[in-house]
């Protein structure tokens, strides 16, 4: 039993650290916006070779957070899941489509797709990789995320195996997504922390009044919960365990379960989080030029491009309790 | 990160189980509700008869800290109550650390046999958060020590064979420093016990200690050292000793309703359900994280903070979605016909609110993340 990082995890954590606060600070992320991508950062990290096919996803949630803590704008996450599966992705950028394609063969609102040269999804009965020119634009949205539609028609289409098999990919995103979620979390904790020190009123820090204190002090448990959750999942994608959900004992091994369960948690946590650090901040929270708002925008924006939770979490409901599913018309 | 339990912790869970769900019964259960003293004597001995207290004592023997968090979970997710074993097991813990030869021979096996409960005499009419404001008084006289003083909250006072005891030995002394510890048995004269029945069926008490004389040997630790004797016992209990996982039954018996009553069908249900099972499995981590940083020569008494504040949290976040979602049938108690999951609804929605308040209050917790693991000043209040 080890409920906190290895020495190894520990040196990767600090290796990614420094790179992405020297080469992702504030004024880069800033830079990138409003598509959310910086291509000379992502040749940079790419060069670090961290997608071999020995990293576990265990030590890509490591990287994950520490992405999410810098808000890298990079597609980390996206092709950590993707890359694996394609032979030969050269150079560029392999991504994921959350949902499965549309009639007329569309994906929308892929993850990374205003810059991926590779798509991965399901169209129809199949999982497919659809090699083509990525737009290199999106539409404006809440996070400043490089989304996109793709065709799965279009381009060097390639059948990977039948749709079922994305469930592992998505498994293994919302494991990476949640782990990048904790680490949003807590940068904005930690920029909270920064300023209640450093804010005077009534002469006196803010951070020294109780109803401040209180607001922040119940934020380090959900995000150390949210990580061991995270990375619960993590092993249990890496270890392939088979699904076991004992709800009566609180036992619960299975991977899309857990992986579930981290994403949808930490996408709270995250969302508690920078909604608390903003309002500490006060009126300069809702001001562009401080970094609490590029966080606030991504806490929702990286979680809800999946969908909304209450689907999610009926999914979830159908592994807990399989015996009865849902009415009709619950929309998922 | 390894979450796996090794074999011989697995195996010690199953027989902590099996034992559990023997005696865990209906009747059991019944009788709680009855009389308001919330301990299963027989799961206790049996327990006991096996060998599996004595191993999760602290620093006993063949236990470590997770066996002490398996057993206090086993217990707890099956509904069963834990603050009576617990105390016993911790206070048997702190005579282990810091007790006399006489203290050790008498109370561990009588703790380990499941025989023994023991009452914790801290908190007071007018004093509970800033304990060390307390006032019950131990004086000297000859080789005597001379006790006056009431406690509150002193549950289990009724069943006890001993109280530990904190009273002022110095009042010269800076407050937290002229304090001791006192380990007394219940039958010493003076000691009377007063029931305070509370909202969730649960009988407390408030004993009152009128000269109550005791010797030397009934010191706990050293003389004005009482405040480190409670630091030890606090270390033990934080959080890896039950209290983190009441979502757990709760859930699992509110599942079974929507079940039966066919309200599982529906999404709205099921939504909260799972909301609650992914709760329930987080407070179970953070549970577990507090027990292996103990295990590992740690004292995790901030995660610990952290952990309680999170799963009493969403236990009564659980506990109020519950009711709203049984309607009125979620008012119905236990035993009533046609009561939303037997009335364990209900029977929760007046248990929690405790939660947050015993063991140390949210905002006591609060303060103690702020300052000492978030760095931030002291605060003004």
């Amino acid at each position: 039993m080890e409920l906190a990082f290895s020495s190894d995890q520990r040196e990767l954590l600090d290796a990614f650290e420094q790179f992405f606060s020297k080469e992702s600070g504030p004024a880069v992320v800033r830079r990138a916006e409003p598509l959310g991508h910086d291509d000379s950062l992502w040749h940079r990290l790419d060069a670090m070779e961290v997608w071999g096919s020995g990293a576990s996803t265990a030590d890509l949630a490591v990287i994950a957070e520490s992405a999410g803590r810098w808000i890298a704008p990079v597609p980390f996450v996206e092709h950590a899941v993707a890359s694996p599966l394609i032979d030969e992705v050269g150079a560029g950028i392999a991504t994921i489509a959350l949902r499965p394609a549309t009639a007329d063969g569309a994906w929308r609102l892929v993850p990374a797709g205003a810059v991926a040269d590779v798509v991965i999804g399901v169209d129809g009965a199949d999982l497919v990789a659809v090699r083509s020119t990525p737009p290199g634009s999106g539409p404006l949205n809440h996070a400043s995320a490089p989304l996109a539609d793709r065709s799965a028609r279009d381009g060097v289409r390639t059948v990977l195996g039948p749709a079922a098999d994305m469930a592992a990919l998505l498994a293994r995103w919302k494991v990476l997504t949640a782990a990048s979620l904790v680490g949003v979390a807590s940068m904005a904790l930690e920029l909270a922390l920064a300023y209640v020190q450093e804010r005077q009123q009534f002469g006196v820090p803010i951070g020294s009044f109780q109803a401040v204190q209180h607001g922040l002090a119940d934020l380090p448990g959900m995000i150390d919960g949210a990580r061991l959750l995270a990375h619960k999942a993590a092993g249990a994608i890496d270890r392939g365990d088979d699904g076991r959900c004992n709800i009566a004992l609180n036992e619960i091994d299975d991977p899309l379960a857990l992986a579930s369960m981290a994403f949808v948690f930490a996408a709270d946590v995250a969302a508690h989080a920078t909604d608390r650090s903003l309002h500490f901040h006060g009126g300069y929270g809702f001001a562009e030029e401080y970094d609490i708002q590029l966080y606030y925008r991504r806490a929702r924006g990286w979680a809800l491009i999946l969908g909304e939770p209450t689907a999610e979490l009926l999914t979830l409901a159908d592994r807990f309790w399989p015996e009865t599913v849902a009415a009709q018309g619950s929309g998922h | 990160m390894d979450f796996e339990l090794s074999p011989e912790v697995v195996a010690y869970r199953e027989r902590v189980r099996r034992i559990v769900a023997a005696h865990n019964t209906p009747e059991a259960i019944r009788v709680q509700h009855e009389t308001g003293t919330f301990n299963n004597p027989a799961l206790n001995r049996a327990l006991a008869a096996e060998g599996l207290i004595e191993r999760a004592v602290p620093g006993l023997g063949a236990g470590d800290p997770i066996e002490l968090w398996v057993l206090f979970n086993e217990i707890e997710k099956a509904g069963s109550p834990v603050d009576a074993l617990g105390v016993a097991v911790m206070i048997a813990g702190v005579v282990q650390h810091v007790g006399n030869d006489r203290q050790k021979a008498e109370l561990i096996p009588a703790v380990t046999s499941g025989e023994a409960l023991i009452c914790m005499g801290y908190s007071e009419p007018d004093v509970g958060s800033d304990l060390s404001a307390l006032t019950t008084r131990a004086v000297r006289d000859g080789d005597e020590w001379v006790i006056n003083g009431a406690k509150m909250w002193t549950t289990m006072a009724h069943e006890a064979r001993w109280v530990i005891l904190l009273a002022r030995t110095d009042p010269d002394l800076p407050r937290h420093k002229g304090l001791t510890m006192f380990l007394i048995p219940m039958d010493t004269p003076g000691i009377r016990v007063d029931p305070v029945h509370t909202m969730a069926t649960e009988r407390t008490n408030a004993t009152f200690y009128d000269d109550v004389r005791v010797g030397d040997d009934c010191v706990l630790g050293e003389v004005n050292g009482g405040w480190r004797v409670m630091s030890v016992a606090l270390s033990f209990e934080r959080g890896v000793m039950g209290g983190t996982n009441p979502g757990v039954p709760l859930l699992e018996h509110t599942a079974a309703w929507a079940r039966r009553s066919g309200r599982l069908a529906e999404p709205a249900v099921r939504e909260k359900l799972a909301r609650v099972a992914i709760d329930n499995h987080v407070a179970a981590l953070l549970t577990q994280r507090s027990a292996w940083i103990a295990a590992s020569g740690g004292l995790p008494g901030l995660e610990g903070s952290m952990t309680k504040l999170f799963a009493s949290e969403s236990y009564q976040k659980a506990s109020r979605w519950f009711q709203e979602m049984a309607g009125a049938e979620g008012l119905l108690q236990l035993e009533q016909p046609g009561a939303a999951a037997d009335g364990w609804i209900e029977y929760d929605a007046r248990h929690s609110p405790v939660t947050t308040i015993y063991g140390g209050t949210t905002e006591i917790n609060k303060n103690n993340i702020a300052e000492r693991h978030l760095g931030l000043p002291r605060a003004r209040r």
